[in-house]
């Protein structure tokens, strides 16, 4: 660890100028200062900003609105989160420890980084994404928690998060402030797949703060979710494989479909394919299996993680089924 | 080990054979066996109130005036040189004291090995450290930074730059079977062992198995990681340590300082988990190179990388088990074949092949084992070497011999219970394997089972139950020392430079010394963890509580001696031999009349004495090798595996275990919880991910290298037999380490019984289940 001076924001807007004048973010802290302790990352200037006001409130369309300073074991906890999107409860309560749960904010998870054991060997192993151009030890290495989708011939790594699989699932926002002023990204449209620059991980510019998150309203399949996660341990592992599901089913027909999927990808994987393929038909064991397989027809397994593929897909069926089941 | 080794331990096995039990140690039986006031009780640990207060002082928070704190630069290749080494910008970096590499470290000699010639030696491996630029594994210490704070000394290391001149390595196992040794002996034992041509029988047998079981590498996770404070005072070494072998690390640091023995005082009273790792290993030797280069204290404290780069796992192994019996399930051969990793400079036996050759009543034996020398950091021991792996291997063939022949898998066990060493014929001490079976299966819950696989189920939950044999060999440390002090108040204190790593040491040799001296719990005290105190060998091979035992009951014997000696003519027990007279109420009594009494207090006052001390020793543990002398146990598990991901969830864990009597039910129960949680991360969840191509552990923090969870820990029953073995001390066995054995075994046999399918390779990851 290099030393760092530290600061609390006073405000956003004290925040944005740190950042503005190369300090780095700091949320709970429980990634980045891993991070800066095994020298993956260096900071001259830490900005915290975990303690700026943290609020989670409806919007005027009966969505929600979330600070990126709120930690995650106060999102699960919430009233309406837990009402209104399950999903999202559940998958929050699925990821870490309680301890870490406590610490961590929205905007941490966001861009909390890749679980990769070469990543984070500095001095041993090579890694594109820290170095680029270095060669990845990952990929005839341990490769079990990697990607099969999107991955490149640069990088495997997947994105760790359980929270933002649910996000992706909900058609979630990000808000962001920068120099430039504000704007607006869906989240799957934040984490970007590695191709030939796997440094490069999400849309974030330099300057740039996330500010918060917004749900739109939950509609029929969100709140008729689940979040199923398969892990090493019962609990404090990440995932192999995770699945936010949602299904709407009227007169036998899925009338909408949501599938989101964690630990395949550097990004959390909305299964758009899978979705439009269920739409209109009858929720059934065969459908969703042939949903799933259809989204992963580009899928690639690497010499340790092939068993991700059917893995997915049963876990998938399983989810989709339960759900058909118990509306029903 | 040599062949000399196995000539003389043949031929002490011969005369002993011919030798009446009662001259040698345990040859009657220990008069506590009955007679127990505070033993077999509940007494809580006496450090306990401490440890929860945080007033207990560990070898990293010891208080010391102008210490530096110590970081550690590791190696990345596994065989080479240092070609380029830079420390410049780290002497620069702010609060920087010093960096010693190979070219300014003190010249110091190779650790001394432990072994069974030199209780005094600790070391883990013997090679040299930090002496010359040759880089002997990767992870090897090329660089130790000291600075005012622990950070500097951080960010100092990660400004030290190596570069290397890389040689070949040999880091990947299966190349290395190829060049594999085979060592003459395994501990005490011969390692080939070649009884009743089992060849034939294994070609000949109505039923026969015959399959591959592995086991990955395994790191030490203590909660404490290994941590010293040392320094250096008037060409004296001070170290405060978390050791498990206090003498050894002091005998050992004097041997490679240049000391003499007395020169280095090893304290080490709280250690926070051992399990075999809290030996001597190169951190303690480099903090005190380093303070000795600096001329001030140094503390050293391992991060989780650090420990898992310095401080040796676990072996992998690779286990053949083939079985043969009629059909009845009587067994015709037990073939034992496998290797290990065991580089030239590690001392540790991994036996694994030991497992079988006291369990069952087997007609014939083909067992041996393999070395693999590589280029890695030493192996090492930890909870239940060579057993715990051992028996996996063997209890999961011995249900795959059951499922073959049809039989319930206790019953299989139960037609094989050998009743005499099924190999050199010694009568067991004591051994009631069955009677823990069936105390263990009537909890669980056995006749619920179902003889066919992947038959019970709850929705995609397959469940399934199995169980399987534990086993560990009974040790006593010849050498342990105590000493017992009786004041003037007539209270006793019994001190010895044994370890407290959790388990209840001291509190158990109290209630122990209370009995023993017929003094109630409240005026005994019992210090241990300091090289100052009398002599005691390692906390290992779950020997400590019977060889401490040993000693005070040969102290006591001393002690009554002495006192009667004090006693003179002017005292009710006048005229009393020290055979005639017992330890009662504070005092001695005549065994004849209980009315002839006088109490310490009363003898040390009248004999004008502010105190008297006397010293016992545990002796040559010759029982050992007259009788054959195991614990046993039987692990059941009852589980549910998803049939959709393949997840396992273990909802019972039961151990029945037939350890001789039970000195403290609580401190036991935790010993044994403690011990089939281990079991259950070896079955469930751990593996240490060693990277081939480089020989570079990658798993190392507690995110990558699985133990188990809260959620992952069942309901554990634990149960004993209480039947006292005649030949020990207290009628007691060692159970620090059976309580792993056999559970990673119970918990695969089932699976196979949920599910159908057989996973001869931990850890059972989902993977293998889908
Ligand atoms: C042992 C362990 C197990 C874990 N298991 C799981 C798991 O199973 N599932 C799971 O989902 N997660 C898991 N986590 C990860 C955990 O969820 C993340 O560490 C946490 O969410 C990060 O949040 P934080 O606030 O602490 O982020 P920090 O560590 O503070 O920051 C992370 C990154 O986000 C940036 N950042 C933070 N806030 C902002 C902001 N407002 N704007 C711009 N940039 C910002 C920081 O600069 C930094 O780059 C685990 C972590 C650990 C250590």
């Amino acid at each position: 660890m290099t030393p760092f001076g530290y600061a609390r924001a006073a405000d956003r807007a004290d925040a944005l100028a740190r950042v503005g004048s190369g300090a780095r973010v700091l949320g709970g802290g429980t990634n980045l200062v891993d991070l800066l302790r095994q020298n993956v990352e260096q900071a001259s200037e830490l900005v915290d900003v975990s303690r700026l006001e943290g609020a989670i409130r409806e919007s005027d369309d009966g969505g929600l609105l979330i600070d990126a300073s709120v930690r995650n074991a106060t999102l699960a906890a919430h009233p309406l989160v837990r009402h209104r999107y399950p999903v999202l409860a559940r998958a929050l309560l699925a990821g870490a420890s309680a301890q870490i749960r406590n610490m961590a904010t929205v905007g941490g998870n966001i861009l909390q980084r890749t679980r990769c054991m070469y990543f984070y060997d500095v001095e041993g192993a090579r890694c594109n994404k820290r170095q680029p151009g270095a060669g990845c030890d990952a990929m005839d290495g341990f490769n079990r928690y990697h990607a099969v989708l999107g991955a490149s011939d640069q990088c495997i790594a997947t994105h760790p998060s359980d929270m933002c699989v649910a996000l992706a699932m909900l058609d979630a926002v990000i808000h962001l402030s920068g120099p430039d002023g504000e704007r607006s990204v869906p989240l799957t449209d934040f984490h970007v797949l590695p191709n030939a620059t796997p440094q490069t991980e999400t849309v974030l510019k330099p300057g740039e703060l996330i500010t918060g998150v917004e749900l739109p309203p939950p509609s029929a399949a969100v709140t008729h979710s689940e979040y199923r996660k398969v892990r090493d341990r019962s609990s404090y592992a990440f995932a192999l494989i995770s699945v936010a599901g949602g299904l709407a089913i009227a007169e036998g027909r899925i009338t909408e479909a949501r599938i989101a999927l964690g630990g395949v990808a550097a990004k959390p994987w909305r299964a758009t394919r899978a979705e439009t393929a269920l739409v209109c038909v009858a929720p059934t064991p065969d459908a969703f299996l042939a949903a799933i397989r259809e989204e992963l027809v580009g899928a690639r397994p690497l010499s340790g993680n092939g068993f991700k593929i059917g893995l997915a897909e049963r876990t998938v069926v399983a989810v989709l089924g339960a759900l058909a089941g118990a509306r029903a | 080990m040599t062949k000399l080794q196995n000539a003389i331990i043949g031929g002490v096995r011969a005369v002993l054979g011919h030798v009446p039990a009662s001259w040698l140690p345990g040859g009657t039986p220990d008069p506590l066996i009955d007679k127990r006031v505070s033993l077999g009780g509940q007494q809580s640990r006496i450090d306990g109130p401490d440890k929860v207060r945080g007033a207990a002082r560990f070898a990293a928070e010891v208080p010391m005036e102008n210490l530096l704190y110590a970081a550690f630069v590791h190696s990345t290749i596994a065989r080479g040189r240092i070609a380029d080494l830079d420390v410049s910008a780290a002497e620069a970096a702010p609060g920087v004291a010093l960096v010693m590499t190979y070219r300014n470290a003190p010249k110091i000699g190779v650790p001394p090995p432990i072994g069974i010639t030199n209780l005094k030696a600790a070391g883990n491996h013997t090679l040299p450290i930090m002496q010359d630029p040759e880089i002997r594994w990767n992870g090897q210490v090329v660089a130790v930074v000291l600075a005012e704070t622990r950070e500097q000394a951080e960010h100092g290391a990660a400004l030290v730059r190596v570069r290397y001149d890389a040689a070949p390595a040999r880091t990947r196992f299966e190349e290395g079977k190829a060049s594999a040794y085979t060592p003459e002996s395994m501990l005490v034992e011969r390692n080939r062992l070649d009884k009743g041509d089992a060849s034939r029988k294994l070609a000949e047998a109505a039923f026969t198995i015959d399959a591959v079981y592995t086991t990955p590498w395994e790191n030490h996770n203590p909660i404490e990681p290994h941590a010293a404070t040392l320094v250096w005072r008037e060409g004296k070494l001070i170290v405060h340590d978390a050791t498990q072998m206090v003498h050894g690390t002091a005998g050992s640091l004097a041997n490679i300082f240049g000391l003499k023995a007395g020169d280095v005082h090893v304290s080490s009273p709280y250690v926070g988990g051992g399990f075999g790792a809290k030996g001597l290993w190169d951190h303690q030797i480099l903090g005190a190179a380093a303070a000795k280069l600096a001329g001030r204290p140094v503390r050293v404290t391992l991060s989780r990388a650090s420990m898992h780069r310095l401080v040796g796992g676990r072996t992998q192994t690779e286990q053949r088990v083939a079985l043969a019996a009629d059909a009845d399930g009587k067994l015709k051969a037990l073939l034992h074949h496998g290797y290990g990793v065991k580089p030239l400079h590690s001392v540790c036996d991994e036996g694994f092949s030991l497992t079988g050759r006291s369990l069952y009543a087997s007609e014939s034996f083909d067992v041996v084992q393999h070395y693999v020398d590589l280029d890695l950091l030493a192996n090492s021991f930890m909870r239940g070497p060579g057993e715990t792996p051992g028996t996996f291997a063997i209890e999961c063939a011995m249900d795959e011999l059951a499922d073959a022949l049809g039989m319930d898998p206790i019953e299989l066990r139960r037609c094989n219970a050998a009743s005499r060493d099924p190999v050199s014929g010694a009568p067991h001490s004591q051994n009631a394997m069955m009677e823990a079976y069936d105390l263990g299966a009537a909890r669980i819950g056995w006749d619920r089972r179902m003889a066919k696989p992947g038959t019970r189920r709850e929705g995609e939950w397959l469940i399934g139950m199995g169980c399987a044999t534990g086993t560990f060999p009974f040790t006593r440390m010849p050498g342990t020392s105590v000493r017992i002090t009786i004041d003037a108040a007539g209270g006793a204190h019994v001190a010895s430079a044994a370890h407290e790593m959790g388990m209840g040491t001291a509190t158990v040799q109290r209630q122990h010394a209370a009995d023993r001296l017929g003094l109630p719990l409240d005026r005994v005290t019992v210090i241990i963890g300091d090289s100052s105190l009398p002599f005691a060998s390692f906390a290992g091979g779950s020997s400590q509580t019977a060889s401490l035992a040993a000693a005070i009951s040969a102290a006591s014997g001393k002690l009554a001696t002495e006192l009667m000696r004090l006693a003179g003519n002017d005292t009710p027990l006048a005229g009393l031999k020290s055979s005639e007279v017992e330890f009662a109420d504070g005092g001695l009594r005549s065994v004849e009349d209980p009315a002839r009494h006088e109490s310490f207090a009363s003898i040390l006052r009248r004999s004008g004495r502010g105190e008297l001390s006397v010293v016992g020793e545990s002796g040559a543990p010759l029982e050992i090798l007259k009788y054959s002398m195991h614990s046993t146990s039987a692990n059941f598990c009852e589980l549910r595996v998803s049939e959709i991901t393949g997840e396992i969830r273990v909802d019972r864990l039961v151990g029945a275990f037939d350890c001789g009597r039970i000195l403290n039910a609580k401190t036991a129960t935790s010993q044994f919880k403690g011990g089939m949680i281990m079991g259950l991360g070896m079955a469930l969840t751990e593996e240490t991910l060693l990277d081939e191509r480089t020989g570079r552990i990658m798993s190392t923090s507690l995110a990558d290298y699985h133990v188990p969870v809260h959620l992952d820990v069942p309901d554990i029953d634990v149960l004993w037999t209480d039947i006292p073995d005649p030949r020990t001390p207290l009628g007691a066995r060692g159970i620090g380490e059976i309580g792993t054995t056999g559970v990673a075994a119970a918990i695969a046999n089932a699976v196979f019984n949920a599910t159908g399918k057989r996973v001869r390779d931990l850890p059972l990851t989902l993977d293998k289940l889908i």
